[in-house]
């Protein structure tokens, strides 16, 4: 089967490097998986999870705000905060979720739809642990 | 001549001084390997942001619509410096550096007439520029209890920077920090935040991407966090240049010290010597009186 090279970085170190099967990916305007030879494609992330197929493996990522690229051969996940779902605890989450509200707080008013879609999607995370 | 007892103990100072030289140079060697780790782990994040902030904002530039820490206030009236350096001294000429580029800069936008003003990351810093500009400083970062910088760090930096930004305190913004090169070498720089700048790279090809949302949506979206991004490398760079320059500046510490070492030793040797002979001539002539 055809596979893309998946790479997961954050600001403080590179997560995950591999060749994945598929990619399941909480974009911006929704989640959308991503596999060998998907048009070239650039979005920003939603505070969620990514899924990584590799074969029978899958493996889950909690993922903040960030950006995908996506190139018909390679699929490169620049997260903010990224760690595997088995670290996450409900302390992280609510840090992220004060820094959200924080931020919401703070933002000038042409985005200020977005900050409070950020608080949400990051309440959202509470759902998942 | 010195008294031989004076003489030994300057010997022994000196000693326990290229001790603690010699110690300081091995914890800094061993803390410069982690930085140039830390460094090295954040560069792909850094050059992929970079990349794509290019891209992005080539395409958005000169649109009137392009986001304001894209195109700036429209004025470049009021400047503010960020000057990040180091929380420790003793690392040879590594604090001065910054603060010699910084105040040049302060000096030059001064007397062309703009208004300048200062926030200190790094304690060294603050206190370097406090003696010129104590009325120009607004604010400062203390870093000294956080052990190893995180992006976190850099990111509530980087907020404070634009949310003053987004209040009209200044329209420039410029980081000052050490580019680290070598351990013998980092060069001062200064880099432009606001306006964000992105170096555009050269050769290398960029697919017509679908974008999703609209293109100016992910650019207001990502700015803020390529600035963080830029504050992270700064800090990062910076980190490596402090223990490269300490540990080149106890290096050479402990080299004078050695030298100082010797060339002490012979003059107690000497003095000895001619104690002796002293004795010995005093010996010889009281021997041949009688």
């Amino acid at each position: 089967m055809a596979t893309i090279q998946f790479d997961l970085v954050s600001p403080e170190r590179k997560l995950a490097s591999l060749d994945a099967t598929e990619i399941q990916i909480p974009g911006a305007d929704g989640d959308f998986t991503a596999m060998a030879d998907h048009a070239p494609f650039l979005t920003t992330l939603r505070p969620g999870v990514l899924r990584v197929k590799a074969g029978n493996d899958v493996t889950e990522y909690v993922v903040t705000g960030g950006f995908v690229e996506i190139s018909g051969t390679a699929a490169s996940v620049l997260a903010e905060n990224a760690m595997p779902k088995g670290e996450v605890t409900r302390e992280i989450i609510d840090g992220f979720i004060a820094e959200a509200t924080a931020a919401a707080e703070t933002a000038p008013s042409e985005e200020i739809d977005m900050a409070n879609k950020r608080v949400a999607d990051t309440k959202a995370l509470l759902d998942i642990i | 001549m010195p008294n031989l007892k004076d003489l030994k103990n300057r010997i022994e100072s000196v000693k326990s001084t290229r001790k603690i030289t010699k110690a300081m140079q091995m914890v800094a060697a061993a803390k410069l390997r982690r930085a140039q780790e830390a460094a090295e782990a954040g560069r792909p994040y850094a050059e992929r942001m970079n990349a794509v902030m290019a891209n992005l904002s080539g395409a958005a530039a000169g649109s009137d619509s392009a986001p304001k820490l894209l195109a700036g206030s429209g004025d470049d009236k009021v400047h503010l410096l960020v000057v990040a350096t180091a929380e420790r001294g003793l690392c040879g000429g590594f604090n001065s550096s910054i603060v010699k580029l910084a105040r040049a800069k302060a000096q030059e936008l001064i007397s062309t007439g703009k208004t300048v003003k200062i926030l200190t990351v790094g304690k060294k810093g603050r206190e370097q520029m406090k003696r010129d500009f104590s009325d120009l400083m607004i604010d400062h970062v203390d870093l000294s209890e956080v052990k190893k910088v995180g992006y976190v760090n850099a990111h509530a930096i980087a907020t404070d920077i634009v949310n003053r930004f987004n209040a009209g305190e200044f329209d420039v913004a410029t980081i000052f920090f050490n580019q680290f090169v070598s351990v013998i070498n980092q060069v001062p720089t200064a880099q432009q935040l606001i306006p964000a700048s992105f170096e555009q790279q050269e050769n290398v090809e960029t697919p017509f991407y679908e974008y999703e949302p609209s293109e100016e949506e992910i650019l207001t979206d990502l700015l803020p966090r390529a600035l963080s991004t830029q504050v992270f490398t700064a800090l990062l760079e910076n980190g490596a240049s402090e223990q490269g320059a300490r540990m080149s500046a106890m290096d050479n510490a402990t080299r004078n010290a050695g030298e100082m070492i010797d060339k002490l030793t012979i003059v107690y040797n000497r003095s000895r010597q001619a104690a002796i002979t002293n004795e010995l001539i005093e010996i010889i002539s009281g021997a041949e009186a009688l």
